[in-house]
């Protein structure tokens, strides 16, 4: 891959985020490293909880108030990010260099404002562009994203906008900023399933004629083979296995990749019951020793519980934390159905 | 053969309209269908299709326009007697989509489960009661000193549990699943729908499970009914939906289902349903067909030859 060799974009080495609740600290993101090249799409993939919205917000400074970076280090275009601590600081980041698409369509957008005005803000505020040549510019994004009429619709408000076109008009705003990077969080979840095709099809459009690097956030490992090139898999405040689409999907590490993955009801087999992952993710007000997902896992090894496993390198491209890649490990394959997706690969009702 | 199996909900031609009488707005157009006893039977279209509100009309929450809905061979809508009032509000019970905001905030699990226990008429001592709250919270997996407990404490699994065991109390013959997993966790779904289906084998429930996505509805249906602005336009058992598609609404639904498969993703044809492509006149107009014992699709007669062909 010829990206791989690429400098990063945006390398995040080692980060650590808590919260104070209560008196209490939490270990939301536990020694996270992550590089992101340019020009590729990257899904972060987990359950709620698991940090992945937390670890994105906190490369926007969109931390909460008792939400703290403790350690490591979050480099974008020779700037070390967690150094920031103003708001001036960070809106030269936000929005101008990395721009967010959020979930739900439906309380993200100014309900009192029209759409066109929504959107010529971004304009404005971004390209630098004022009157007449902003109204342009806004009419251009709009008939980029799909939306038809573009002069009438400038003048309406979100609540005479459908879920999906909606949706549509925030990605126009988060594109209107001309990012370099683009996050969406979930950008589907809301939406039904005809319309999440066309929005991750919008995404990808996007992706390739404005040259951005996009970042998904989702929980569900089904929508993401059709538009990440790579994948990284959360859980408890860590990545536990990343490498391209290909190696997630056909040949993966980890068994909670496993686990993730047999519990699509895509992959279920019907009148018998579906892998469900026993257990709830472990509570991150204390601390976890060894693997953390040990505790879920049927199969887990004695050394799971007692020290927490390194990054082993599969590929030069697929690292995964698990000490079933250590030498000495017992040799585990992984679940049957999981190996019925490497061999029916590419054929999805065989 | 199917037609041995007794029908437990049937809907006749149910037309469901809202808005005032001079402008209203036709929901569900002229829906028909039928639930045997036992069997999980899917709904499936966008939203704004009408799916949600068929399961509404049917549970007696919308009034309905024309047609009949029938429960264990009973008209259950239009002005209904007392008792069979009561006796449907028991026997059909439903799971809503959202369990963050089904349930009341306000109320602690016990009230929650049991509160369709307090219907007048019913004579239920407190121990009692307890008891029924114990064994409906045991039931979907939860623990009994939950019902001291309010529903924030909770996950959006655990309270979709206290959903169903809501419904379960009352012990139902028939329950409406109104996207009961839509708002859930990839991981935690399968745990949900691994309960519903262990529940129906127990207890013998009907479902009638309402979704959009149809990777869902194939797993857990025996039968599917595609809906679309208010029209079903297909109806078939999954496995032969799914095998010979003939509606150009299925058609693009099926093309939709993300597949967890990134090679069948990168070929992937996208079909993109545009409804002038039937070609509707006053002279060919479609109609509800069985094309094959079993399998109704909505279509002209033209239509239906094309179809035949395909099959």
């Amino acid at each position: 891959m010829g990206e791989q060799l690429q400098n990063p974009i945006l390398s995040i080495e080692d980060l650590n985020v808590k919260f104070t609740l209560r008196g209490q600290v939490l270990h939301a993101i536990r020694g996270v490293s992550l590089d992101v090249h340019p020009g590729e799409s990257i899904a972060i993939v987990g359950e709620s909880g698991s940090g992945k919205s937390v670890f994105v917000k906190c490369t926007m400074g969109l931390l909460d108030a008792n939400g703290q970076i403790t350690g490591g280090a979050i480099r974008y275009n020779g700037m070390d990010l967690t150094s920031f601590r103003t708001d001036e600081d960070w809106l030269k980041i936000r929005g101008r260099e990395i721009a967010m698409v959020f979930q739900d369509p439906m309380t993200s957008l100014n309900p009192l404002k029209t759409i066109g005005k929504q959107i010529q803000e971004a304009v404005e505020l971004h390209q630098g562009l004022k009157g007449a040549a902003a109204y342009r510019a806004v009419l251009e994004v709009l008939s980029d994203v799909g939306i038809d009429d573009a002069p009438r619709r400038y003048k309406q408000y979100p609540h005479e906008f459908s879920g999906g076109m909606r949706q549509r008009v925030v990605i126009a705003i988060a594109v209107a900023c001309r990012p370099r990077i683009l996050i969406c969080d979930e950008p589907t979840t809301a939406l039904d399933v005809t319309i999440q095709t066309q929005i991750l099809e919008l995404i990808k459009a996007m992706q390739k004629k404005y040259n951005l690097t996009t970042i998904y956030i989702t929980h569900d490992l089904g929508v993401v083979a059709n538009v990440a090139d790579r994948i990284a898999v959360m859980y408890a405040g860590d990545i536990v296995e990343v490498g391209t689409c290909e190696e997630v999907f056909y040949d993966p590490r980890h068994p909670y990749t496993w686990a993730l993955l047999s519990s699509l009801p895509q992959l279920g087999v019907k009148n018998e019951p579906l892998y469900a992952i026993q257990g709830t993710p472990p509570n991150l007000f204390h601390e976890i020793r060894g693997d953390a997902f040990a505790p879920r896992n049927p199969r887990a090894l004695k050394i799971d519980f007692l020290e927490r496993p390194p990054m082993f390198a599969v590929t030069q491209t697929h690292k995964a934390r698990t000490w079933l890649l250590d030498p000495r490990a017992p040799q585990v394959a992984p679940p049957e159905h999981i190996r019925a997706l490497r061999e029916k690969g590419g054929n999805p009702y065989a | 053969m199917p037609d041995q199996r007794k029908k437990l909900v049937e809907v006749q031609d149910l037309t469901v309209q809202f808005g005032s009488r001079r402008h209203p707005f036709t929901a569900v157009d002229h829906a028909s269908f039928h639930i045997y006893q036992g069997e999980t039977f899917g709904l499936v279209g966008e939203s704004g299709s009408g799916k949600t509100t068929i399961g509404r009309a049917i549970i007696r929450i919308h009034p309905t326009a024309s047609g009949k809905v029938l429960f264990d061979g009973k008209q259950i809508n239009g002005p209904i007697s007392r008792e069979l009032d009561r006796e449907v509000t028991r026997r059909i019970q439903m799971i809503f989509q959202d369990p963050m905001s089904s349930l009341n905030e306000r109320a602690k699990v016990d009230y929650i489960v049991s509160e369709g226990l307090y219907a007048p008429g019913r004579k239920i001592s407190e121990a009692q009661r307890r008891e029924m709250v114990d064994k409906a919270l045991c039931d979907v997996g939860l623990l009994p000193e939950f019902a001291s407990r309010f529903p924030h404490e909770f996950s959006g699994g655990q309270r979709q549990r206290i959903g169903i065991a809501r419904a379960l109390i009352m012990e139902p013959d028939f329950i409406i699943a109104d996207e009961p997993i839509s708002a859930l966790d990839v991981s935690i779904r399968a745990q949900v729908l691994n309960l519903l289906s262990q529940l129906q084998k127990e207890r013998g429930l009907t479902y009638l499970f309402i979704a959009h996505d149809l990777s869902v509805v194939r797993f857990i249906c025996d039968r599917i009914a595609v809906i679309h602005k208010g029209k079903i336009v297909e109806l078939a058992e999954s496995e032969e939906l799914f095998a010979h598609p003939l509606h150009p609404y299925t058609r693009a639904l099926l093309s939709a289902i993300p597949q967890p498969d990134p090679i069948a993703e990168r070929n992937k044809k996208l079909l993109v349903y545009d409804p002038a492509c039937h070609r509707y006149s006053e002279t060919n107009r479609p109609g509800w067909e069985e094309i094959l014992p079993g399998h109704f699709v909505l279509a002209s007669r033209e239509e239906l030859e094309e179809y035949r062909e395909l099959l």
